[in-house]
Formats: C-alpha cells, structure tokens, sequence
C-alpha cells in the first residue's frame, strides 16, 4: 500500500509541521515515509505545500505530479491541486475563503470547518490538528495514538503538556469533516 | 529526518573535527543543527560560522592540513566562492570534506533545487587539472551515509571528497539509520595517519611543509603527472553506481542524485507501458560509471540521461557509449524538478526512434 | 692570531639561529624580511615551542618562509592564512599557531579574513610586513602605498582621487575587541630589532595564554621595488613611512 498526499495552504497554518506529524506516525509504526517540502520564502506567508508519501515499500520517486489525496486549505492551493488529484482519488478541503468550491465529479470531495471551529474554540494553534484528524478519519494510514505518539517524539519537552489538546483537536477533526 | 540534518549528526557521529560553514539557502540546517547539538561538549568537534564561504574552505585548509577530518557545506553561489581554496587542497593533496546542496544558477538563480552544478564539481570548477571525488546521494540515508564514506576516501587518496546533493535531498525528510558512534581520532592516531600533517615537529622531525607551490616548470610537472596518476588509480578503484532493472532493460535511464528517484518511478510506469526499461545511478559522479554504461550499450537500444540541469552529465555518458546508441537528455531548469509523466513520454519518444 | 684559533666556540659572539635553515634566502639584499625571519625563529626557540608550532605563509615575497624557518608550515592562498590559522589554533589549541602576510596579502586581498579572524579574538599572532608595495610582482601599487609614492600601477604617484587613501590596518585591529596585543615596530637599527623582537614574543606568549589576537606590524623596506639603495630605503621609511605609520604600541591589554 502506497498514499501519495499533497497538503497545502497559507504559511503559518502548520501545513508543513502537519505534514511532519503524518510521516513521523508513518515512521512509528514501521512504514516507508518521505517528506517533501516546497521550501523558501513561501515559509513565510505565501502559499505553502508538502509532499508525504507513507507506503510500505520503499518510496521510489518523492516529488510527484499526481496524488492520491490532496489536503487545501485556501482558495489558491484548491486551485492548484484539485486537478492533480487521481482520478477516484480523495480532496479535503477548508471552507474558510473558499469563493469557488470544488467541482470534479471524478473524484471524493470532503470539506471540514477546521478554521472556523478553530477560531471560535480558542484551537487556533491546534488548527493543523484538527485538520489531520479530518483526513484520518477519511484515510485511516495511521492510528491515532501512533500521531499522538509522533507529537511526543518532535514536540519539544516544553510543549508535552499541548499533547492533550492535540488529540482532542484530532478528534474534533474526525467529527467535523464530512462529504461536500 | 531532514537530509540536511542527517549530514550534521552523521558528521558528530564518525569522528569530525571540525565544521566551518556559511548560511545560505537550501542548507543552512547543517550548520543550525551543529549548532543546536552543540558537538565541541561531547565529541570535542569545533562547530565556527566563518564570515564568508572563501573563508570556510580556507578554514577546511588549514585544518585539513593539520591531519583533521573536517568539512564544509554550502550552496551553489557559495560553492562557486569556494573554487579557489577547493583547487589549492587539491594541489597540495588535502583531504576534506565539502558538501554542495545545490540550488538553481547561473548568478544568484533561485533557492530551488538543481543539479547544474555537475560540470563544475566534476570537471574542475577551480583553476588547473584536477579531479574531485564526488558522491551523489539519492536519499536522506545516504546523506548520512556518505559523510564517513567521502571522508574516508578523501584521506586514503589525500584528495578532497564532495557531496553533491541538491535542495530536494537536502530539505526532504525520510527514515535514516543513523552511523554508530565513532571517537574522533587522537594525536597519536593523527600522526600515524597522517605523517604529513603539520601539527608541530614532535620528537623533532623534519618539517612538514603543506603547499601547492613549484614554481620551477620541472618540479610542478613532477607534481601534475604524481596527481595524474593518483586519479587514474581512483578512477581504477572507486566507481560506484546501482543499477535497477537492468538486466533485460531494452533502454536504459542514467540519473543521479533526486533525479535518479524519479527515474525509478518512471522505470516502472516503463514498464506497466510495455517498455523495457532500466536505471543505471551514478553513486560516484567523479570517477564517472563509463565502462559500465559502455558494456550496457551492447544491451540497451537507446539512453535517456535525466537531470535537473540543461544537459551537463549527458555529455560523459555519450563518450562512454561512443556512438553506437542513441543518448537523449532530459530536464528541467531554475529550479523546477521533472516529473515521472513528463519523463516517461521523452523514453516514449527513443523508445520510437 | 690564525683564524683557527678565532673561530673557537668559547669566542662566538653571534651565531645564526638554530630554527633558520642553513640556505640562501632570495630576499633583496636591505630586504626586511630575513631580519623579522631571524626574529620569529629565535622566538620560537626561546619559547621552546619547535614541537609545537603551526605557522601559515601568505602569498608574496615572504611566499617561501616555509624554507628559511624550520618548523611546519601550511602556505595559504592569497589573503587567506588568518583563516587557516583561525581553524588551527581551534582544531589544536596548545600550539603556537601564527601567520606571517605582508601588506597587500593582509590589508587587500584578505582584509575580511584578518578583520574576522582578529574580531573572533582567535588566539593567533599575525605577523604583519608592511613595506608600502607588492614586492613579489614587481613593484604595484599596496593599499598601504603612500600619497604620491610612485609604483608600477601609479607610476605618477599615488592620488587620493584616483587611488584613494592608505589603509592603516593596524589601527582598525586595534579598534576590534577581539585583538589583546596591536603594536607596529621596524627592523631598520639594533634598538628596533630589540623591541621588534619583544614584540614578537608578547604576541606569541598572548596567543598561548589564549587572551586573543595579536598583530604585529613591521614597517618596512623594499629597496627592490623602491629603486633605492638599501641604506636610502632605510632612511626614506623614517622620513616618509614613520610619520604616517607611527611606531609603538596601539593595543595591549595587560590581564
């Protein structure tokens, strides 16, 4: 089993370190990861996007022109990628800014109000998590306590005691998305 | 891990001395991890952000000359700063360590990745005929691999030894097996290593003397064919590249580095195409794989030579194959990486010929 | 008296230092640079530190001092050996580790490796031969080169508009917080080749107490690219070089 995924949106909403949180639960239950960044001064504000391959095989190719599932969270990442998903493939999407919705017929289409959940429940910095919770639901590649098991690993010590309001905001994830 | 950060922890881990270094993008996570690990506590290995890049590999100078297994690492701008110092240790027979992670040119180009550093790390770069042992990794693993293996090739040759990686193997993050530790050398370890090394004339031997300088024509010939000859022995001794369905491939892929990954995708969408394909990867990029690709064009119809650059490696594989089959190149520029499709139409375009 | 019975060991009165190889220097004859040689390879003795000692050539007459001092010796690329040195002395902290440049290796081409390399406070001596030109390729113009002093590349002087100023190095070493010890000193007469001397040493001894860098100027002469006889050049450095480039200590921070 291979699941190739794109995840994308602004700078600052945790894309990358979502993407990170994937592979590293990837890696804890013994799979084949790559983390694939489009680094550089997107990093700060602009559009940000990363490759994670998790398969049980060892990955041949990191940089990808089609993807299994791609994971949006603004109107410019949607525009980008919701070509480049397979056919019978899956897209998660954010509704906040979303002016022009999805329209493939030919693939699954999930949404989650993670941004607007987020902002009313003090989750902003959690954002990310309530977004990856939304695809695992969707995407079971890996358990939830293997992710929780990966925010122990990269989390600095000091940050150990957020650990608790990361899996509720996976949780709530997993509730909040749905089809649309 | 990032293929960045596995350099550092591989460079703490198989006894380096010593790293000087200069930030620019995309490989500045080296010296930050170095940085952050803080290796002078437990190793004793000396971590100096230098003021420049011509500075750093003249620090690689000094200490390479000295008998310590020490390093470099920059980007492409900083490498083409470096050439100077890279072709004095060459000259006066240095081991050492330089790590290019590189990123698109000419000029200031772009902060993503490309391999159009090719011609320049294995052709000379520098001024005067000389050769740099040259490793191309294709994964985070061995990133952290090649650390030891560069170096230790770059002593038992008294030659400096580089990485060329670029920005996508640089930034990416995999699964890596990290080296065990290893003890940096001591004193006497040094010395008997390295009888050469100027690091004081203990029991008061006659001076070491470490320079690229002849200036009498006869004296400095004598120094060229002794370097000559060193790099045939290299080139006798030292190829290495992996091979990935060769065996019955009707048309072969040679690639390097993070387009050698891509290649493997294409192979097998080759193949689920009906077409015979294989992968040939450079691991030595310098000494280049040319009798092996030359006895593959007894087998191959056609050549496909992927890179991220405007066609620089494509040039040694066709004096390999000599004519005899068709070579094609294919790439892409300032920083965009080739996709698996788009390759696999251009083998689709030899395939046909 | 026969010259056997003077040449008896209980009769020396001076004799070549026992770190100065026995070879032909190619130095100008009123050349500076064999007296500062003569100097640094007594230091060293005296300090007892032969087995120790790690010193850096520069590119530029004083190119070849690997051949004339007998300890081991790194030659650097142009500009470059207060980088060398910088990794060295890390790399080998309890060896004497110097570099001996002349002006236009260290106040042109490698004026950020000195800057840095003082500025970090590594703890090396930099020995500094300031003769006003770039002796080695034949006369051209230094940044150290005076205000109308005729070279190869000014040949009608040098001109504050088309050239621009002399660079006075030492004085912005002496400014860094890096360096412990910034002196300038000449070798033209016996009472300043004692104090040159001394100065050396404190620098040496500085560098291994690890308190920082030192530099060492030696204002000196050229009679080769000056067109002067030794004997004039000397004169012509104190009436014309002294002024702008005073001698004495600039720096010395005691502990």
């Amino acid at each position: 089993m291979t699941h190739e995924f794109i995840l994308s949106g602004f700078g600052g909403q945790g894309v990358l370190s979502m993407g990170k949180i994937l592979a590293y639960a990837g890696l804890m239950e013994g799979k084949e990861v790559t983390w694939m960044p489009a680094y550089g001064p997107e990093q700060r504000g602009g559009t940000a996007n990363v490759t994670v391959i998790i398969s049980d095989d060892p990955v041949s190719s990191p940089i990808l022109s089609t993807y299994d599932t791609a994971v949006v969270l603004n109107q410019p990442s949607l525009d980008k990628f919701e070509s480049k998903v397979k056919p019978g493939g899956t897209l998660i999407y954010d509704s906040y800014g979303i002016n022009v919705p999805p329209t493939r017929e030919d693939i699954s289409v999930y949404r989650i109000d993670a941004m607007e959940k987020a902002a009313e429940g003090d989750m902003l910095k959690v954002f990310n998590m309530i977004v990856l919770g939304g695809v695992l639901k969707i995407h079971p590649v890996v358990s939830l306590e293997s992710v929780l098991q990966a925010l122990r690993k990269t989390l600095p010590e000091r940050h150990h005691h957020l650990i608790p309001q990361n899996g509720q905001a996976l949780r709530l994830g997993m509730d909040l998305v749905r089809e649309g | 891990m990032k293929g960045n950060e596995a350099i550092a922890h591989a460079a703490i881990r198989t006894g380096c001395d010593g790293y000087f270094g200069y930030p620019i993008t995309p490989q500045s996570e080296i010296l930050e991890t170095l940085a952050a690990e803080k290796p002078w506590e437990t190793t004793g290995m000396v971590v100096l952000q230098a003021e420049s890049e011509t500075a750093s590999i003249n620090m690689v100078y000094g200490g390479a000359a000295s008998g310590k297994r020490v390093m470099t690492s920059s980007s492409s701008p900083g490498i083409s700063l470096m050439q100077e110092g890279i072709s004095y240790m060459a000259g006066a027979e240095l081991p050492a360590l330089i790590v290019n992670v590189s990123r698109g040119g000419p000029g200031l180009g772009t902060i993503q990745p490309s391999q159009a550093d090719y011609f320049q790390t294995v052709k000379g770069g520098g001024h005067g005929d000389y050769r740099l042992i040259t490793l191309a990794p294709a994964s985070v693993q061995e990133m952290a691999d090649f650390v030891d293996l560069a170096f230790t090739l770059a002593f038992r040759y008294r030659n400096p030894a580089m990485i060329l990686s670029d920005g996508a193997i640089g930034q990416m993050m995999e699964k890596v097996v990290l080296p065990e530790y290893r003890p940096r050398r001591t004193e006497e370890e040094i010395a008997a290593g390295c009888p050469w090394a100027t690091t004081g004339r203990k029991g008061l031997r006659s001076p070491n003397i470490i320079t690229s300088l002849g200036l009498r024509s006869e004296e400095m010939e004598a120094i060229n064919l002794r370097l000559q000859a060193k790099y045939r022995e290299i080139e006798r001794k030292e190829v290495r590249y992996e091979e990935y369905l060769t065996s019955d491939a009707e048309y072969l892929i040679v690639a390097f580095g993070s387009a050698a990954r891509i290649s493997k995708k294409v192979t097998s969408l080759a193949r689920e195409a009906g077409i015979k394909a294989g992968l040939l990867r450079p691991i030595t990029l310098w000494p280049f794989p040319s009798e092996r690709i030359a006895s593959l064009c007894g087998q191959v119809k056609g050549i496909l030579s992927l890179e991220i650059n405007a066609g620089q490696m494509v040039e040694d594989i066709r004096l390999a194959a000599g004519g005899r089959i068709p070579v094609r190149w294919y790439g892409r520029l300032g920083g965009i990486i080739p996709e698996p499709e788009e390759v696999l139409e251009e083998l689709k375009k030899i395939a046909a010929l | 008296m026969t010259t056997e019975e003077i040449i008896r060991p209980e009769n020396l009165v001076y004799r070549k230092p026992e770190l100065l190889n026995d070879v032909p220097m190619h130095y100008c004859p009123g050349c500076s640079h064999g007296m500062v040689h003569k100097l640094v390879a007594e230091v060293i003795a005296e300090m007892g530190m032969t087995e120790k000692t790690i010193a850096i050539s520069p590119v530029g007459c004083a190119v070849f001092a690997y051949k004339y001092i007998d300890v081991d010796w790194q030659e650097a690329a142009h500009g470059r050996a207060p980088a060398l040195a910088s990794a060295v002395k890390r790399l080998w902290p309890d060896r004497l580790v110097f570099t001996y440049q002349g002006d236009g290796d260290l106040a042109c081409i490698g004026t950020g490796e000195t800057i840095h390399a003082i500025n970090r406070g590594e703890n090396i001596a930099i020995i500094f031969i300031n003769n006003a030109i770039y002796g080695m390729t034949g006369g051209q113009m230094a940044p150290t080169t005076l205000l109308g002093m005729k070279t190869a590349t000014c040949p009608y002087g040098r001109d504050v508009h088309l050239h621009g100023y002399p660079l006075k190095i030492t004085e912005i070493a002496a400014l860094l917080d890096g360096s412990c010890y910034v002196t300038r000193q000449a070798v033209h007469t016996v009472a300043a080749i004692l104090k040159a001397k001394k100065a050396i040493r404190k620098a040496f001894d500085y560098s291994m107490q690890g308190r920082g860098a030192s530099l060492v100027e030696i204002v000196s002469t050229c009679s080769t690219s000056w067109k002067m006889t030794p004997e004039k050049a000397n004169r012509w450095m104190e009436e014309n070089m002294f002024p702008f480039y005073p001698l004495g200590d600039l720096k010395d921070s005691k502990p």
